[in-house]
């Protein structure tokens, strides 16, 4: 179980160290804040403090006159430029600063220029706005009420609504519940929370006004993507844009999407003539920044009386916030939530969401969540506990009963995914043995005999990741596909250019792993490009945990054109024909005549050399790919929590944490656990202690760290990790993804603990003292709002 | 205000607003950018330094009240001789992701070692709870702490403290 660095480097797949900590380990990583640029300026935002209210005046003239301050811009001065609003993710607009109204607290208002950035915050201070406010919407199951003030008046809306979509067969659904000896149902709310990541969110932008060329240092996941979205709303040339994502503090989703700042950023340059840093405030972050979920669902689940599962039905209100901004792939209003028929052998399922506007921040993807599978498992997973409580059946058996089983892969779901592979009996069995499940169960009704609380929480979750296809899938309009760009020098030595980019995944180390596998050299040998539009090759970058399966593939496949180029050469310098060779590790060998053989790198030279060269190559030893997606991947994975319950406070305290992954083939298994452990954390995060709450007035009352609580090493449990290892068959390299599978399996097994533990049907998240002790007295509280 | 502080062994003399915080004269004066910033609430950690020798939120000290006084940054944990036994278990035991929350976490753990050479797990957790990491789970943090202390105690140095 414990995690060890392999004492040598591999060559190929296995744990190694990270050749990214070097850096960090010295306080020599490059964050955006660490980046200076010469004659560069600071910038801060001067934010709504109304959720909802009409912008009266907007007097700038005192901040203009203070003498560190360079450029002071607002909503009017973004109009006469046509840049006051820009589009969204989703197909609508968002106020880049506010001109007619401001629509949620912390919206943006007015970008202030300054020589430092104490002086860009003092001048904000100077800034005269007379708001008059207006009613909020802050309850989204009134958000279409008929009297409910109306939000997006600049889209001469008469409602709150933004759109209806329905995935599965309704009527077969309807038809199987009708039928159904059982159903249970149950109204679950998936709060909003922030990804919060330690880095926050900010860019550099620097307009050369010679070149004409914009250079934007940017806190960005998705550097590519940016840059396009750049070229679209400030219609400078794409070519005289270059995206430079640096070292990045964490991102979970928060990064993806384009903020005001970033544009502010880009035009305070433009005014100024020097580089602009804007970099934003904790508050601000979490104010402002692409929060998740916010998913209120009322869910059916239907079995038959010895307790097989039929079907699933689920109705889901979205608050999106006050512009619809939530980062899906663009035919996908709900992203892939409809992958909520989960892990189980269902007949039918169907779901409707509606999305509605609400005076809160938009956003609405982030958080490690691969695009609403979060919310997803999440709804199956209480759905199966609440039945299996409303009938007094064992979860896990109930679980184990209905699982897909190994013969019926790949496996088309009621709702039309396809999954590519998992033994999902396996995988739970591992963890139910691991975690001494029935022994569990004992101890517990021991406790329980004793009134001691004490909670096992199941939950089995499927991940559908690495989004494309293409044709299925894209993100205004950019089809989801990744290049990767390989070039092996003369010595040897190789440059792997990648458009995904890494936020700590360790892409540096594993990507270079992945060639290293392929070509049979060191990964040390092996230099992984990232992060620089200039340098790198289109692709939609990280997040939905897609870069082992999109950019994975992509390198695998570009290391074996490089490999078959190296055989043509080889059998030039071996006088053979290139059938004859034999590719052992590192070398091409004559078959039957291992001594006649050619090294990678005495390969790399003659490529380079005065050698002549046969067809088909052209000299040199590197090549491109673009890798599009056949289908998604899909992870699975089996976890058991263990909670003991306070009965006197309602305090939870996660004992045991045992989780049991399949992600196909593990590149570096270090790597891959370490994620776990990450996303493990971020469960009980939004099981015990996150979320965003807004009072009536639709003041944020999670906009610190002292109010949006994040779990520490007190709240975690030391891991207990197992692993079942079926690979993707249409992966190239057989792996699935695994960045998000944690995050998005974690949060129902506590939830289901905790709640198992007190004999509380359902509480919504997260369940803090205050909601287990309020959810025991039998009044939970709803926890998107003020405790009233 | 014009002020001496020695950070990693070096006196630098600044003349600063006195609002300035340590964390920006670090960063912004200093350029030692290793230390990194993350609340406005000190709730983080992210900017933890040695502050004569103890862990201290450098977000929540302003730069006059280090006049005077010693002041340890992750530039300043290597010795001539290498890492930091505490940087090298780190990086052994993946005791770190993005990097971000790492300066802080390496300067907690190499006060706690320097105090009590055989920590456990739980006083680890105790040790480093008042900082943040959104990426690790915390379990190889712990782990890279006791790997620290044990590889100290198989060679028989105190908690493998590189003598500065
Ligand atoms: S920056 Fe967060 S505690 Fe110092
Ligand atoms: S390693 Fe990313 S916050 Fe700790």
């Amino acid at each position: 179980m414990t995690t060890h660095a392999a004492a040598s480097t591999p060559l190929g797949f296995g744990s190694m160290r990270r050749k990214e900590d070097a850096r960090f380990l010295r306080g020599a990583g490059r964050y955006l804040d660490d980046i200076v640029l010469p004659g560069m300026l600071h910038a801060a935002i001067l934010r709504s403090p109304y959720a909802h209210a009409r912008i009266v005046s907007v007097d700038t003239s005192a901040a203009e006159a203070h003498p560190k301050v360079e450029a002071v811009i607002t909503g009017e001065t973004l109009a006469g430029l046509g840049l006051a609003w820009m589009p969204t993710l989703s197909h609508d607009v968002q106020a880049v600063l506010a001109t007619d109204k401001v629509r949620f607290q912390g919206q943006e208002v007015a970008f202030v220029v300054a020589e430092d950035r104490y002086a860009a915050r003092d001048a904000l201070g100077l800034i005269e706005v007379e708001y008059e406010p207006l009613p909020a919407v802050v309850d989204a199951t009134h958000a279409l009420d008929p009297d409910a003030p109306v939000i997006r008046d600049d889209l001469h809306r008469t409602d709150n609504h933004i759109f209806d979509w329905e995935a599965g067969d309704a009527a077969a659904t309807d038809e199987v519940f009708s039928r159904a000896d059982v159903v249970a149902e149950c109204d679950l709310l998936y709060p909003r929370s922030h990804p919060a990541p330690m880095e926050t969110c900010g860019s550099i932008a620097s307009m050369d006004p010679v070149s004409g060329k914009l250079t934007v240092h940017t806190t960005t996941q998705a550097p590519h993507a940016h840059r396009t979205v750049y070229a679209l709303v400030a219609g400078i040339p794409e070519h005289k844009i270059q995206v430079i994502a640096p070292d990045i503090g964490g991102g979970f989703g928060n990064k993806v999407g384009i903020y005001p700042g970033y544009v502010c950023a880009v035009v305070g340059s433009i005014v100024t003539g020097r580089p602009v840093k804007w970099v934003e405030d904790r508050s601000e972050n979490l104010m402002s920044t692409s929060f998740a979920r916010d998913y209120h669902m009322h869910g059916e689940i239907a079995a038959t009386k010895d307790g097989t599962l039929l079907g699933v039905r689920v109705k889901v209100l979205a608050d999106h916030g006050a512009f619809n901004g939530t980062a899906q792939p663009s035919k996908l209003p709900a992203g892939l939530f409809h992958v909520f028929s989960g892990s189980y052998d269902l007949r039918a399922a169907h779901c409707s969401v509606t999305g509605v506007y609400t005076n809160k921040c938009p956003g609405g993807v982030a958080y490690a969540c691969s695009f609403r599978i979060t919310e997803a498992v999440y709804l199956i997973e209480r759905l199966v506990d609440v039945l299996a409580r409303d009938q007094g059946w064992d979860p896990a058996e109930l679980r184990m009963k209905n699982l897909i089983r190994p013969e019926q892969f790949p496996y088309r779901t009621a709702l039309g995914w396809e999954y590519d592979s998992g033994n999902y009996p396996k995988t739970l069995r591992t963890a139910l043995d691991l975690a001494g499940y029935a022994e569990l169960r004992r101890e517990q009704a021991e406790k329980r005999a004793r009134g001691e609380l004490m909670g096992i929480g199941v939950s089995f979750f499927t991940e559908a990741v690495g989004a494309g296809p293409r044709k299925h899938m894209d993100i205004l309009g950019l089809g989801m596909a990744d290049g990767a760009e390989l070039r092996v020098h003369p010595t040897g030595k190789a440059v792997l250019r990648l458009s995904c980019m890494t936020q700590g995944q360790g892409h540096q180390t594993t990507f270079a792993q992945i060639v290293a596998e392929e070509l049979g050299i060191s990964p040390d040998d092996v230099e992984v490009v990232q992060g620089d539009t200039d340098q790198t090759p289109f692709g939609l970058g990280t997040y939905g945990s897609r870069s082992t399966p999109v950019s994975g593939a992509a390198t695998a496949l570009v290391a074996r054109k490089v490999r078959e180029r190296a055989r043509i050469v080889a059998s030039a310098m071996l006088e053979v024909a290139p059938s004859d060779l034999e590719f052992v590790k590192g070398r091409f060998e004559v078959r039957g005549d291992p001594a006649a053989s050619a090294s990678m790198a005495e390969i790399a030279m003659a490529a380079h050399s005065a050698l002549e060269l046969p067809e088909g190559v052209e000299g040199h030893l590197d090549a491109t790919c673009v890798y599009n997606p056949p289908n998604l991947t899909y992870p699975c994975g089996a976890y058991v929590c263990v909670v003991d319950v306070d009965p006197g406070t309602g305090q939870v305290t996660v004992r045991r944490f045992v989780a049991v992954d399949d992600c196909g083939v593990r590149i570096n298994p270090m790597v891959v656990e370490g994620q776990i452990h990450g996303g493990l954390a971020d469960g009980i995060g939004m099981a015990l202690m996150e979320a965003l709450a807004f009072d009536p007035d639709g003041n944020h009352l999670g906009a610190s760290f002292m109010d949006y609580l994040l779990p520490t090493a007190l709240e975690c449990p030391s891991w207990e990790l197992g692993e079942t290892v079926t690979p993707s068959p249409h992966h190239p390299i057989g792996a699935k993804g695994v960045g998000e599978s944690a995050t998005v399996g974690s949060p129902p097994a506590v939830v289901n603990a905790v709640l198992d533990a007190i004999g509380v049907r359902h509480a919504d998240m997260p369940l803090t003292p205050a909601q287990v002790w309020r959810a025991m007295q039998g009044r939970p509280l709803r926890t998107d709002l003020s405790v009233t | 205000m014009q002020i001496t502080v020695t950070v990693n062994g070096v006196e630098y003399t600044r003349d600063v607003e006195p609002r300035l915080l340590l964390v920006h004269f670090l960063r912004d004066e200093l350029g030692l950018t290793g230390t990194h910033w993350g609340c406005d609430t000190s709730n983080c950690g992210v900017c933890v330094v040695l502050l004569d020798g103890l862990p201290a939120k450098s977000c929540t000290v302003l730069a006059v009240m280090a006049d005077g006084h010693e002041v340890r940054t992750v530039e300043g944990l290597a010795g001539a001789d290498g890492l930091d036994p505490v940087q090298q278990a780190f990086s052994d035991m993946h005791g770190l992701q993005c990097g971000f929350c790492t300066p802080g976490m390496l300067l907690t753990s190499r006060a706690l070692l320097d105090r009590n050479p055989d920590p456990s797990p739980a006083e680890i957790r105790e040790a480093i709870s008042g900082q943040v990491c959104r990426c690790t789970g915390y379990e190889n943090i712990v782990r890279a702490v006791r790997a620290a202390a044990d590889r100290a105690a198989e060679a028989g140095t105190a908690a493998g403290t590189v003598t500065s």
